[in-house]
């Protein structure tokens, strides 16, 4: 064999592998979807969705953790988003090339690495301690508000970074101001990539369990909260409880939670690409 | 009307100083707590003693065991998903029609938007149980299912960002490499990885960081005992998953198991931190290499 062919084998051998690995890893995503819905679907009905959690597994359900989780990203939209599209316009539009901007971004590049469980130790120690909040939803939400502050913030960068230099000339040539500016022409036209971040940045949100369990999320909640200072549960913690318990009963219940919570995940990843798709061409 | 556009902007400044508001928070809670931690218990105890039993009744506080938990899972999440990502990663870009790497990449990122939480479940009640088909002693709770399982959450991380920066590489690299008569594996390690080089770093220190820092499917599926040994058919327990113990128990607030958790977070937090400078430090230095 010359080296031509041996090359060329090397060639074939690669892209045979490459494709292998490519197919693997989607073949990995079939069985894990494949072996939760085959263990959890029995589960799923209405009773499922409306009955509390309970000790026997058959007859648990998810209600407190659903309307739980739902009341927490209610709270963290609330907290998080104003904050994280106002920081994403304060740096690009306001902040100048200084050493306070740069310190600002390396903070945001950083923040973005730290693992999700430090930020339940500090909601642990400012929220819940400090502030004296307890082991509440409110808690819970400032905390996760705060985990995906960077993501919202560099999403809205980027949108904002996108939008065509002239439209913001013709309207500072209208006599605009730079508010009125940014408020009439810059955010609307960004708002599909904004939005697409924000998003993204809940659909992360949905699935985290380990800060909320520190800062005191609930593996048994009888009751659905009623104020900011009520306790607890939310859909992964049961998920993680359920998983933890021998009984075969409660692994079919955390699959057919883990259905719900895969979908409600999948549904928002799935309306983010297509508006960023939708979007990208409206700009292009 | 100026007023207002002043007070606007100082709006919009304090929601950008959050973030350094936050940093410093962490910071602060995690020394403040740990501080306290070390009047009680020595430094060198903490990284010499090769035990870490702070919730028996015999206390021993050797951070060793619980590092040695979290490096042997993220050891193996990268053995797993290194050469699986970059493979994947070079073969969407040089060899895979445009129509099928638009497609693929985002099936593959599906990887990544799973909760951990559903990873912990797959590992204990589908992986493990079909590792031990194969290898009867492996017990039910060890570090072999939750690494594995690990590395394929992040296979997304370094096959999307590796794809990225060799997507970046100047398209006239790479023809004047087929010009000269390589293959596309040739042209492929030894133009478009080393252009690419720093990105590829970056994604896999990205990777290693979630790694350190992954919580849920260790604390499911890698057992509840810190033990300082390198044995991945074994439990074992990582610096998250120990964080994750004390706090679905009930640890009072002054407490030494309640201070021990920040002392672990601060250790934890170090080794991302000097993980996230060093990548910021290769991004920011080779930044413009082509532009």
């Amino acid at each position: 064999m010359n080296n031509l062919q041996k090359n060329k084998l090397i060639d074939t051998t690669f892209k045979t592998v490459g494709l292998l690995f490519t197919l693997l890893g989607i073949l990995i995503l079939i069985i894990l979807l494949y072996n939760i819905i085959r263990v959890g679907y029995t589960r799923i009905n209405w009773e499922f969705l409306t009955s509390l959690p309970s000790r026997k597994p058959e007859r648990a359900g998810i209600y407190t953790a659903i309307i739980g989780t739902l009341d927490l990203m209610l709270l963290t939209i609330i907290f998080a988003i104003p904050v994280g599209i106002g920081a994403g316009l304060y740096l690009e539009e306001y902040a100048k090339k200084s050493r306070l901007s740069t310190l600002l971004e390396i903070n945001i590049a950083n923040l973005a690495g730290v693992p999700s469980i430090i930020y339940g130790l500090l909601g642990l120690g400012i929220f819940v301690r400090f502030f004296g909040f307890g082991g509440s939803i409110l808690s819970g939400a400032l905390t996760l508000s705060l985990l995906i502050l960077p993501i919202i913030i560099v999403a809205t960068r980027e949108a904002i970074k996108a939008v065509p230099p002239s439209l913001k000339e013709a309207s500072f040539a209208l006599g605009a101001s730079k508010w009125q500016t940014l408020q009439k022409v810059v955010l609307p036209s960004s708002f599909g990539g904004i939005l697409t971040g924000v998003i993204l940045s809940l659909s992360r949100a949905i699935g985290e369990t380990a800060p909320l369990i520190v800062v005191g999320a609930m593996a048994y909640v009888p009751f659905v909260p009623h104020s900011l200072f009520d306790t607890f549960s939310i859909l992964p913690m049961q998920i993680f409880t359920w998983t933890t318990r021998p009984q075969e009963g409660f692994a079919i219940a955390a699959a057919a939670a883990i259905i719900i919570i895969l979908v409600i995940t999948f549904v928002m990843n799935g309306v983010a690409v297509y508006l960023r798709n939708k979007w990208q061409n409206k700009l292009s | 009307m100026k007023l207002k556009e002043k007070i606007i902007e100082i709006l919009l400044k304090f929601c950008a100083s959050i973030t350094i508001f936050t940093t410093i928070g962490i910071i602060a809670v995690l020394l403040f707590e740990s501080i306290a931690f070390f009047k009680n218990v020595s430094i060198v105890e903490f990284f010499t003693d090769t035990q870490w039993t702070p919730l028996f009744s015999e206390k021993h506080f050797g951070i060793l065991s619980l590092v040695s938990g979290t490096f042997l899972t993220a050891a193996i999440a990268i053995i797993v998903a290194l050469p699986i990502g970059l493979t994947i990663a070079i073969y969407l870009n040089m060899y895979a029609p445009k129509s099928f790497r638009k497609t693929l990449k985002p099936i593959l990122e599906i990887l990544a938007a799973i909760p951990t939480v559903v990873y912990g479940f797959f590992a204990l009640t589908i992986v493990t149980p079909f590792l031990q088909n194969i290898y009867p002693d492996l017990e039910t709770f060890n570090s072999l299912s939750a690494g594995l399982v690990m590395g394929i959450m992040i296979i997304p991380f370094i096959s999307s960002l590796s794809e990225d920066a060799l997507y970046a590489v100047p398209k006239s690299l790479k023809e004047a490499s087929f010009g000269m008569g390589s293959t596309r594996f040739q042209t492929a390690i030894k133009v478009m990885v080393p252009a690419a080089s720093s990105g590829i770093i970056v994604s896999v220190i990205l990777a290693i960081s979630r790694a350190i820092g992954e919580t849920m499917i260790v604390a499911i599926a890698a057992g509840q005992q810190a033990q300082f040994s390198l044995d991945p058919t074994i439990p074992t327990q990582t610096i998250t998953s120990y964080i994750v113990q004390v706090s679905m128990g009930d640890a009072p607030q002054g407490s030494i198991e309640y201070k021990t958790i920040f002392a672990a977070g601060l250790t934890l937090f170090l080794f991302t931190f000097l993980l996230n400078t060093i990548s910021f430090w290769i991004k920011k230095k080779y930044q413009e290499k082509y532009e």
